[in-house]
């Protein structure tokens, strides 16, 4: 089984943490896991701005990069949810435009294999139990792409309930939206940040240490949010909580 | 169309004010969560809610693929029935068809039942205009009107105000328009309806004239529905000698046995509710019964146009049932004047500029307010996919629109980093060697001041995933064990993660 990590442009740049948890965690639960350095972003916030055709040149490029793996793995639900919903429809409205089918076969080829960590981590390896231990209560923010594009379902939460020394605790309005919306976060600022308050004090009012999400995006502007308040809750890339294990010299925080 | 809007500002400014207006986000926050419950549970009741919902989708867009067909028939079904069919193009036009209408009855006021298609042309300010007055009479369009306010919201137009409001409101204002409020009105929901009930009365028993909305038309029989909750419409359509519906050319249906499919769909995702207490519906004339003179005035204003955009057409597949706007985050704390049209929420964003066009700031701002989230296309009950349209409209907006030449050619210079990924690198790179300098709450200009202006900037990591790779994993795959293996620690260089 060749499995390429899509890492997504955040997570690169921003995040590696994240991206490195992936890997310590496949690799323990015995994949081999490969980084095509090719891959950059997927395109989604010029697709999401208006810039369909700004997107292009990154469908095809993410399409190439990922090439001959039997499983493309990214821990973001948004960037699944741009290669699984988006790509198709760049497709088509360039065959609509009379540009040929190339991109719609690219899309085509690639969809079917992409999937979000934690899809690949039940569906295809199925595993619920990954062996880790993370000693924190948890509340966790099922961001809206992975939510109702993707339909994750209760995936990262059965994930979650089998880690050890882990209390679950059930974040009120779980399933409203953070307020990032990529380049909404700053177009719209006030409601933005409106929403991601909400967000924030519903994740307070759990006392949960940790605000758990699988999307860094909406937990940079969270984070933002609550560095600027000074507001006692860490927010966590799920995969990072998955990762750590009782073998761990050091625990995750 | 409507002058009331002119003036509007952009969503975002707009926006930033109901924001900061505490109350009126209590008020839109407790309205918006408790329908929202309920039409989940009136939902969850019907178990091929599924099919239902597809079967709504299915007859609109047949309907709207063969709009033509069905207008003409419906034109064909009102004649035989006794009634007159008008087109209008436009607002102007429309307006122009119920003024002159009105003028030939020798009537000084009219009774309206709901209408959005009225708010859309501005209706009631032509009227005046001519010198007619147009007495709302539906109970929240009356608090919007006795306000001398807006609407903002599709199915509780006054859904911004609370009782306690509301009963300040018809005590000053009542009197002037009618019969007063008593002075002992207090805010109980039923001393508040009593007081509107007699007011109306006297509007509904003088009245020769009403004006009337539709959900639906049925072309087989020229038939027009109007489905509402308080009897005031009904009231509107049979009492007067001269009624004149004004009607979106989208709202035709084929046959009654389609109507099956939407009286269940509309009540449920509206007012959560199985069945519309008043299903009104009426075909022409009849003699000795109901209104003697009978106008339908089919309104294009913009339909035609959004027809024919391919992904932008579903818009027209709307019932106004509003369970998109109860759903939305940024209508609950943008309010719905926020929009500047009588079509707020998810469906106005996408509506609304389809109709008018991208050219006025506030319309070109419009498809930006929303985080894409999806909850308006969940709950939709003819399955319109709100965030597909409104990404195709950003796309036209920054394609049509003035101001966005600045953002391509930034997208354009992002685009050719990404699709380079040496240079990616290097960026991410240089990134990486300046982040002790780059502050955290630093008041930014532009893009990033928006950003920083309430939320802490993101912590640069010491190095990017790529760099961390290619420095301790891209090696053959044979010496791949040790330092990061199974089993090993975790790899925290570069220290804090977040
Ligand atoms: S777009 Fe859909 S949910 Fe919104 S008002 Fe129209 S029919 Fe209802």
């Amino acid at each position: 089984m060749r499995v390429a990590l899509f890492v997504t442009c955040v997570n690169d740049a921003l995040y590696p943490e994240t991206g490195r948890a992936v890997v310590r965690l496949l690799e323990r639960l015995g994949v081999e896991v490969d980084f095509p350095a090719a891959q950059t972003c997927c395109g989604q916030p010029q697709y999401n701005t208006g810039h369909r055709r700004a997107a292009e040149p990154l469908l095809r490029r993410t399409a190439a990069a990922f090439a001959g793996y039997d499983h493309v793995v990214a821990p973001s639900g948004s960037c699944v949810a741009m290669v699984r919903d988006g790509y198709p429809r760049m497709g088509d409205r360039a065959r609509a435009e009379g540009r040929g089918d190339a991109l719609a076969a690219a899309a085509a080829a690639l969809v079917p294999r992409v999937r979000e960590l934690t899809e690949f981590l039940v569906d295809v390896l199925g595993v619920t139990d990954v062996g880790a231990y993370y000693p924190h209560t948890v509340t966790y923010h099922p961001s809206c792409h992975g939510l109702r594009t993707l339909g994750l379902g209760d995936r990262p939460l059965r994930l979650l309930r089998a880690v050890r020394g882990l209390t679950l605790i059930e974040l009120p309005g779980a399933e409203e939206c953070c307020g990032f919306g990529g380049t909404f976060a700053v177009k719209n600022e006030a409601v933005s940040v409106a929403m991601g308050r909400d967000k924030v004090d519903h994740a307070l009012a759990t006392g949960a240490d940790t605000l758990c999400g699988a999307d860094n995006s909406c937990l940079m502007h969270l984070d933002g949010l609550i560095r600027r308040q000074d507001a006692p809750v860490r927010p966590l890339h799920l995969a990072e909580i998955l990762a750590g294990t009782k073998a761990d010299r050091r625990p995750p925080r | 169309m409507n002058t009331a809007y002119l003036g509007m500002p952009t969503f975002p400014r707009a926006a930033a004010g109901s924001v900061r207006d505490t109350r009126l986000r209590a008020n839109l926050t407790h309205a918006t969560h408790t329908i929202r419950d309920k039409r989940a549970a009136a939902v969850a009741e019907i178990d091929d809610w599924a099919r239902l919902r597809q079967a709504g989708k299915d007859i609109k867009d047949r309907t709207l693929r063969h709009l033509d067909h069905y207008l003409l028939q419906t034109e064909r079904a009102v004649t035989a029935a006794g009634g007159q069919v008008h087109w209008a193009a436009d607002a102007d036009e429309a307006n122009r068809i119920v003024a002159d209408l009105v003028r030939a009855t020798g009537e000084r006021e009219v009774v309206k039942v709901k209408s959005m298609a009225t708010q859309e042309i501005g209706l009631n300010e032509a009227l005046a205009a001519e010198g007619v007055a147009a007495y709302e009479t539906d109970l929240a369009e009356l608090i919007v009107q006795l306000g001398e306010d807006l609407p903002s919201h599709i199915l509780v137009p006054a859904i911004h105000r609370n009782r306690g409001e509301i009963r300040d409101l018809f005590r000053e204002a009542m009197g002037r328009w009618g019969r007063p409020a008593p002075d002992t009105l207090t805010d109980r929901p039923s001393d508040l309806a009593e007081a509107a009930r007699l007011h109306l009365r006297e509007k509904f028993l003088r009245a020769k004239v009403a004006v009337s909305g539709a959900n639906f038309l049925v072309a087989e029989t020229g038939t027009v529905v109007v489905v509402e909750s308080e009897g005031n419409g009904r009231m509107c359509l049979t009492l007067p000698e001269t009624l004149i519906s004004v009607v979106g050319i989208e709202k035709v249906v084929p046959t009654w046995q389609d109507l099956e499919v939407f009286l269940q769909l509309l009540p449920r995702s509206s007012t959560a509710e199985r069945m519309n207490p008043y299903t009104s519906m009426w075909a022409g004339v009849a003699e000795g019964d109901g209104p003697r003179a009978f106008h339908l005035v089919l309104l294009d204003n913009g339909r035609t146009a959004t027809l024919a955009d391919q992904v932008g057409r579903q818009a027209l597949r709307c019932i106004r049932c509003s369970a998109c706007l109860n759903v939305c985050p940024v209508y609950e704390r943008a309010g719905g004047h926020a929009y500047g049209s009588p079509y707020p929420g998810p469906i106005g964003a996408i509506l609304t500029p389809q109709l008018r066009g991208l050219q006025s700031d506030v319309d070109a701002s419009l498809p930006y307010a929303s985080s894409l989230c999806g909850a308006c296309y969940e709950v939709c009950p003819v399955a319109i996919d709100i965030p597909e349209v409104l990404v195709h409209l950003r796309e036209r907006v920054a394609e049509e629109a003035a101001g966005h030449r600045r953002e391509r050619a930034g997208v354009r210079a992002a685009t050719w980093l990404l699709d380079h990924p040496a240079a990616y690198a290097a960026a991410l790179r240089a990134g990486a060697r300046t982040r002790r300098l780059q502050p955290e709450r630093l008041r930014l200009p532009g893009a990033a001041g928006s950003w920083s202006a309430s939320r802490d900037l993101p912590r640069m990591p010491a190095a990017s995933f790529r760099d961390w790779w290619r420095a301790h994993r891209a090696r053959p795959r044979d010496a791949r064990h040790g330092e990061g293996g199974p089993g090993a620690p975790p790899f925290r260089e570069g220290g804090e993660a977040r």
